[in-house]
């Protein structure tokens, strides 16, 4: 190696250094230099490089999904026989063909089945329950957008090929002729999918939402942060002011230190085996993933307050000492008020972890098909990872667009509070 | 029921805290004698004498109500004594059934009268709980004003409050170990009752799939836990080969030769990379990454398969590198000047100087850290379940499939669990051995980081 010569040369004496073998040694020593540059660009590169392709590939995937093609039917209320104070047990079924017929007369019966296929098969509750939202809709001809089936939206978005031969698409010829008269008649729109944040969760790709599992993050990081804020606070406090040194504190801190190791699938087995099996909490409950991922979080949330707590100069504590404040009101009028913009950090970010955390979940059940959101934090419901890993578990090819969406609506999430965090920190955080 | 209770607690100690406060002050105005505490303090401790009582009161009657109502329904449950705990557990899970309303085939006459039994007792229980509480709360309300007057220390018995509250705040975390451990120990000793330690340890079958009614179809079951243990290495020798090198060497760039505004932006480019969550990187390696992988192994003309091993391993690596790299860019940090200028001016350049100064003096804490990396990598759970297998095989074909630990534990308690059958036992003697394989991986590097530590 080239070190090894340039010791050796070291220890000779009256070395001619602009020999021509000097300078090949010193142009060998340059590039070895150069080559471990080389190497490190590479490996900055490549982990970019993936990064870059994960989230453009994730977006390039997932961007279809906010839009969804619908069609915008005209239904005459007027002249069906619905009851206005029993509009729930109409014949919805019914109303919604005939109008869907309308667009489409003189068909066949099996071309209309095919035809009827090209639209949810779940249109006649969107018509009624647009109609019990607003009643005064029964007194005339109003408008309706009835979201297309899954083949056909694949269809408008290019991602089903017209080219590809017939019997290997889930769209027949026929079924693509209809849907371009309709495009034709101007019936077909692509507006923004809000049903991607207000649907729960359906087995209909063109229905499915993430309503109940951004409900579901709610309720169990507000448990996980009701929780672990005050005690990850109070412990740090405890032990880094009060604690005696002994054999019992080194133990906590030891065993913190390993709990913030322990992997988050192990969390999962305790919620399993204490809150659902020993203590009979209700499966799926926010209530119990907040109590899972509060456990989960502590550990850190411990280690960062304890450190922001250390960061408080002395100086501070001694003057409040100084002047007769007891401990406690040292810590809790001084000190503790100088270090809450970094534990507020610290403890976003740690939210932030704990929102993108998916194992603990699927143990203790919150990967159940849920179709409304939840109410409260003893329902069961599904949160935005695992509704991610459900999705991606299904078979539907409208689905993969589905996930990659939600995937973005998560890490969009995820930027947020990290911002928050940041913000906060460059805003509050004071350095002695 | 309990929600409004909680809100009640709250409600009646922000009351007392004024209502304390004001009288604190009523007091103080006409003395002559100096008081001891400020009126907040007399208002807070009435407060925590109203609220804290009742509130733990109310914990523990919602702990144990369950268990207490579960003996009471099935003591009372016809022919009940004779059956065993399983098929006990069994009717219970029937009658709660049937009391939340989930039907499924008309319910027995025994089974109808238990569940109005178990309703009458589930009223009885929650006004006798609201009657307990409240009595509770009112007598820490009286009480707690009773104490207010000039003498009263009301400030210590405030502190010593807080004080009792931060201590049992700090045993949480080992009451979560304790937890941990009692939960895997418990249910993994269950499971060594059905299956022997010595066939879970050195068995070379891993099938778990068994039949949990008589009349499914399933394989005969083999817990043999060495195939599954295969798999996790394989993968993690995998994520390590990916992660180690790019992630030393990007610190080494970083730390040596970048200028700061580079340093300064790719930093947390990287950083967002351990961000991400898991499930992301799941979905992305079943999307793009595994098919990719597939066609090149198929193009080598080697088998493959289409949840490959080498795709699991790489996603998986890449979720460390930002790990590595940062540990490594610490013990970088940490090797005194005083050596690399020595090597400079000895007239090495950089490069030698990284390679024959630094690396060796930083070798401890990269070690550490990456013995931690590996902890994280044996136990990553989402990655693995969405690419990686669920059959264990022994394999070094990185183009084949295997499975983990992790993706059986996940996979074995998906859907419904019933906490007697060994399918179900299994995942838990599983989570104790990655539970025990990462604790030690974590003692190690830890000692390691800190005794280097220690030198400089």
């Amino acid at each position: 190696m080239s070190s090894a010569a340039f010791t050796e040369t070291v220890a000779k004496a009256g070395v001619d250094w602009h020999s021509d073998e000097m300078k090949a040694r010193r142009k060998r020593r340059y590039a070895a230099d150069r080559r471990l540059q080389i190497y490190g660009i590479v490996a900055i590169s490549f982990a970019l490089g993936f990064l870059a392709i994960l989230i453009g590939s994730l977006t390039f995937s997932g961007h279809k999904a906010f839009t969804q093609t619908v069609a915008t039917i005209e239904i005459d209320l007027s002249g069906a026989k619905v009851d206005p104070n029993n509009i729930k047990d109409a014949d919805w079924r019914g109303i919604v063909r005939g109008a869907l017929r309308a667009q489409m007369p003189g068909l066949s019966r099996r071309e209309e089945r095919k035809f009827f296929e090209m639209f949810t098969s779940s249109g006649q509750f969107l018509v009624r329950d647009a109609v019990l939202a607003d009643p005064s809709r029964l007194n005339g001809v109003s408008r309706f957008a009835i979201p297309m089936a899954d083949p056909i939206d694949q269809l408008a978005k290019g991602e089903i090929s017209r080219d590809t031969p017939e019997n290997q698409r889930r769209v027949n010829d026929q079924q693509i002729a209809m849907f371009d008269q309709l495009v034709e008649k101007g019936v077909i729109s692509t507006p923004f999918n809000w049903g991607l944040f207000f649907n729960a969760d359906s087995r209909f790709p063109e229905l499915a939402g993430l309503a109940g599992a951004i409900s579901g993050s709610f309720w169990s990081l507000l448990v996980c942060f009701i929780i672990s804020f005050p005690i990850g606070i109070a412990a740090a406090i405890y032990l880094e002011e009060f604690a005696p040194k002994n054999k019992l504190t080194d133990l906590i801190e030891v065993n913190i230190n390993n709990l913030a190791a322990v992997p988050s699938v192990v969390f999962g087995l305790l919620g399993l085996a204490v809150f659902l099996g020993w203590l009979g909490l209700p499966r799926s409950a926010p209530l119990v993933g907040g109590l899972v991922l509060a456990l989960m979080t502590l550990p850190t949330l411990i280690i960062v307050t304890r450190v922001s707590l250390k960061s408080v100069p002395s100086s501070i504590r001694e003057a409040a000492l100084g002047v007769g404040a007891s401990k406690h009101e040292m810590i809790f009028h001084h000190v503790l008020p100088l270090a809450i913009p970094a534990v507020m950090t610290g403890s976003i970010i740690s939210l932030a972890r704990a929102l993108g955390e998916t194992a603990p979940l699927l143990l203790i059940g919150m990967n159940a098909f849920i179709t409304s959101p939840p109410d409260g934090v003893f329902a069961a419901s599904t949160a935005l990872p695992t509704q991610i890993y459900i999705w991606a578990d299904s078979p539907e090819r409208g689905f993969v667009a589905r996930t990659s969406a939600a995937i973005l609506v998560l890490l969009a999430f995820l930027v947020l509070m990290n911002g928050i965090a940041i913000y906060l920190r460059q805003r509050f955080e004071r350095r002695w | 029921m309990s929600g409004y209770l909680i809100a009640a607690l709250a409600l009646a100690a922000l009351m007392m805290t004024f209502v304390g406060c004001a009288r604190a002050r009523a007091t103080q105005n006409g003395a002559a004698e100096k008081t001891h505490s400020r009126p907040i303090y007399h208002g807070l401790n009435a407060a925590i004498w109203t609220g804290v009582p009742a509130f733990i009161f109310l914990l523990l009657w919602l702990g144990g109500q369950n268990s207490v109502i579960n003996q009471l329904v099935i003591a009372s449950f016809p022919g009940a004594e004779n059956l065993d705990p399983s098929a006990r557990s069994l009717i219970l899970s029937e009658i709660r059934q049937v009391a939340a309303g989930n039907i499924f085939k008309e319910p027995t006459p025994e089974i109808q009268a238990a569940v109005a039994h178990l309703k009458s007792l589930q009223q009885i229980s929650t006004v006798a709980m609201v009657a307990v509480v409240a009595a509770t709360m009112a007598i820490g309300a009286f009480l707690g004003y009773r104490v207010i007057g000039n003498r009263y220390r009301a400030r210590h018995s405030v502190e010593r409050s807080v004080t009792y509250f931060m201590m049992f705040s700090s045993f949480v975390a080992i009451v979560t170990t304790l937890g941990i451990v009692a939960s895997l120990v418990f249910e993994a000793l269950q499971f060594f009752a059905k299956v022997p330690v010595t066939e879970f340890l050195f068995g070379l079958r891993w099938e778990p799939q068994i039949a949990i009614r008589a009349d499914q179809v399933a394989g005969q079951g083999a817990f043999g836990v060495l195939p599954v243990m295969f798999g996790t290495f394989v993968i993690s020798l995998i994520s390590m080969i990916v992660a180690v090198p790019t992630g030393i060497l990007s610190a080494i760039y970083l730390t040596e030769y970048a200028d700061r505004r580079f340093r300064a932006a790719v930093k947390p480019l990287l950083e967002i990379l351990a961000g991400v969550p898991t499930v992301v990187y799941g979905f992305f390696a079943v999307l793009t990454v595994a098919p990719a992988v597939r066609s090149l192994g198929l193009g080598l003309g080697i088998p493959s398969s289409p949840n490959s091993a080498l795709a699991a391993g790489a996603v998986m690596g890449v979720m460390i590198i930002p790990f590595i790299s940062s540990l490594s860019d610490d013990a970088l940090a940490a090797v005194p000047r005083a050596m690399r200028e020595g090597s400079f001016a000895l007239g090495a350049t950089k490069g030698e100087t990284i390679r024959k100064v630094l690396l060796p003096a930083a070798l401890p804490g990269i070690v550490g850290g990456v013995l931690l990396a590996l902890s994280r990598a044996v136990g990553e759970t989402m990655i693995v379940v969405m690419a990686a297998g669920l059959i264990a095989r022994m394999t070094l074909n990185p183009f084949d499939a295997v499975t983990t630990v992790t993706v059986q534990i996940v996979t074995l308690l998906i859907g419904d669990s019933e906490f007697d059958n060994p399918k179900t036992l299994a995942a838990f003697a599983l989570g104790l051995i990655l539970f025990l394989v990462t604790l030690m991986l974590n003692l190690i590097a830890l000692r390691t980081v800190r005794k280097y530590r220690e030198k400089y």
